[in-house]
């Protein structure tokens, strides 16, 4: 989300020059190939294969279980508004008598999607700009940069909510709104990864062997960074899905009868002084639960990636 | 020093453009016209003339973003088009509640988050740090507004002992005069600001227990409580210099929802008010404070840092 800038324990660059590099990139070696180095140290480390383990559960639940378990999410009941837990109902209904539990699975799947969407989409560009604004340097770099700046001095909750003013939201929109907001923080990281590792005695030797520009980018630079890349996108899953519910919450979400955990949750909360607890804690435990395993994931990997954390 | 500290004035002051130069074209995009917007659908070709021409909304875009420039040097805002009162002076209203709600949150955060930190560092991966690390994921990973209605939930519906929102017209002076008001807000933006404070602490504090002259100290017999508070503490206290600086925005952002939940009389809903009214010179004007707020912020943060440690002084590109 874009909301809470500095990420958890993220060891940001105290100026955006490349002076701070992670230490995991100072051995790189030939073989194994970086991403292999991360997935074997990652299902090394438990706190991350259980986060994965969670992502997977709730993902199959949301997409697979609607096939299993059918329910309708389009008619409006209001006979059937807020009943209590039953065997038909396992979850109850909410105030326009959905099933709880199928909405749950409904509303994960446009998190996710949001999620996951965002998350891709951010990387791609966040590493494009950062990679050339870290290659082609001067001043192309130092107008690049200031871009990047502009948009990080004004919070994201803040620009998303005029945004979301001037475009009607819909899913697809609020990822583009989202994505478009997001990539600051990978552009930022790419760009401090390319210009430590382009003064690197290997990347000199490419460029003297008369390796192009191309081949440096794609062979040796990406590939270094992309520990810092991926450890990024976690977090951008969990922090897109906050960000969507916080946008819910403030009544400029997705537009019913579409529905997201944020919104349910949000809905769940105006009667939360009636006892209806179904329409609170599941939404809320589910998002949390969920949230937490990306950003478990990628604080795993981030260990895992830092040399200096294994020698203690 | 002087090199750094005029390439980075210079950096902030390119950047303060860009952010009058991003809100205006944001404010632009509008669809339809703003006419139309504030004054609804049945207003006359009469009055949207009128209107258009009150705010200088007939005049090519080039040329109303120089009377904006114009009139930003000489502190005019412009006009709310629904309060009908100067977004300056709705501005400076607002702003000193913001910074009693903000800094008595972040110093508490602070002062919450250094320690955990730190105790969390010296032990690595015993239960105490599992426990702290499950605790600042959760409120993490928290919606802002579920955890603060929570806190409502227990403490003014459940045991009755604080007021769940803020007297709407307080001003700085009822704020600090009513305190019990304050706690609940305060409480809900420092819970969320130490879990990623705290989280950033034990890793700086982690990397600083890892370098060679601990080691150095440790060798030479120092006292390890004199290793943790002169050498450890100060030094992994540094980034989070810069930390203060960045997250200015995400506080901002977390302030919109808390100020919200707690209808706190603060810029956050002033701003959420103005974005769901179409009210353009507010969104403009507040954006553009909290966008100089935040480059002022991450220029002191950086200077800050360069002062404190000639590393980051030298480093060139």
């Amino acid at each position: 989300m874009a909301a809470r800038e500095p990420r958890l324990g993220a060891v940001a660059a105290p100026e955006p020059d490349g002076t701070v590099g992670t230490a995991g990139q100072a051995m790189a070696p030939a073989a194994p190939g970086p991403l292999r180095r991360i997935l074997a140290s990652f299902l090394e480390n438990r706190v991350a294969v259980a986060g994965a383990g969670i992502v997977v559960a709730v993902t199959l639940f949301c997409f697979v279980g609607p096939l299993i378990y059918r329910t309708n999410q389009v008619t409006v009941h209001l006979n059937l508004e807020n009943l209590p837990p039953s065997g038909k109902y396992p979850l109850g209904t909410d105030g326009s008598g959905y099933n709880v539990l199928g909405r749950l699975m409904l509303g994960g799947q446009s998190s996710l999607e949001l999620g996951f969407a965002v998350s891709i989409a951010t990387s791609v560009i966040g590493t494009l700009y950062g990679a050339i604004a870290g290659l082609v340097g001067g001043l192309i770099d130092a107008i690049m940069m200031r871009v990047v700046d502009t948009f990080l001095a004004i919070p994201g909750l803040v620009l998303l909510l005029i945004l979301v003013n001037i475009f009607t939201p819909n899913l697809f929109m609020i990822i583009v709104l989202l994505s478009l907001l997001s990539w600051l923080g990978v552009a930022r990281l790419v760009r401090g990864e390319v210009l430590t590792l382009r003064t690197r005695e290997y990347v000199q030797a490419v460029k003297v062997m008369g390796g192009s520009k191309w081949r440096i980018v794609t062979r040796h630079l990406v590939p270094n960074a992309i520990g810092v890349i991926i450890v990024n996108a976690t977090f951008t899953v969990a922090d897109a899905i906050l960000t969507l519910s916080a946008l819910s919450f403030l009544g400029l979400g997705l537009p019913p009868p579409e529905a997201d955990w944020g919104g349910m949750l949000t809905n769940g909360l105006n009667y939360l002084f009636d006892g209806f607890w179904w329409l609170v804690y599941p939404p809320a435990i589910i998002l949390i639960i969920t949230v937490v395993a990306f950003n478990l994931i990628g604080d795993a990997i981030r260990d895992s990636l830092d040399v200096r954390l294994q020698r203690l | 020093m002087t090199a750094y500290l005029v390439r980075r004035v210079g950096q902030a002051i390119v950047v303060v453009i860009g952010v009058m130069i991003l809100t205006f074209i944001m404010i632009h995009m509008e669809p339809g016209s703003v006419a139309r917007a504030v004054l609804g659908i049945h207003a006359t070709p009469g009055r949207i003339a009128i209107f258009n021409s009150t705010y200088g909304l007939n005049e090519p875009l080039y040329s109303q973003f120089v009377t904006y420039v114009q009139q930003v040097f000489h502190g005019n805002l412009g006009t709310s088009y629904q309060l009908q009162q100067p977004v300056t002076s709705l501005i400076a209203q607002r702003l000193p509640k913001d910074a009693i709600l903000l800094g008595i949150s972040t110093v508490l955060a602070l002062l919450l988050a250094i320690p955990m930190g730190m105790y969390q560092a010296t032990r690595r991966n015993t239960l105490g740090d599992h426990a702290f690390t499950s605790v600042s994921f959760t409120l993490y990973s928290m919606p802002d507004f579920f955890f603060a209605l929570l806190l409502i939930a227990l403490f003014s519906v459940q045991l009755r002992i604080l007021p769940p929102t803020v007297p709407a017209a307080a001003s700085v002076g009822g704020l600090l005069a009513d305190p019990k008001a304050l706690v609940l807000p305060v409480a809900t933006l420092a819970l969320v600001t130490v879990a990623s404070f705290s989280r950033y602490m034990r890793s700086s504090a982690i990397d600083v227990l890892s370098q060679d002259f601990i080691r150095t100290a440790r060798a030479k017999g120092m006292p390890e409580r004199k290793i943790l508070l002169r050498h450890v503490l100060r030094n992994s206290l540094l980034p989070v210099v810069t930390l203060l600086g960045l997250s200015l925005p995400g506080i901002v952002a977390g302030a919109v929802i808390a100020e919200e939940v707690f209808n706190f009389p603060g810029m956050g809903l002033l701003f959420y008010q103005a974005a769901t009214s179409h009210d353009f010179p507010i969104l403009l004007g507040s954006t553009l404070v909290v966008g100089v707020a935040t480059v002022i912020g991450n220029l002191l943060a950086d200077i800050g840092y360069a002062v404190l440690d000639p590393r980051v002084r030298y480093g060139r590109p």
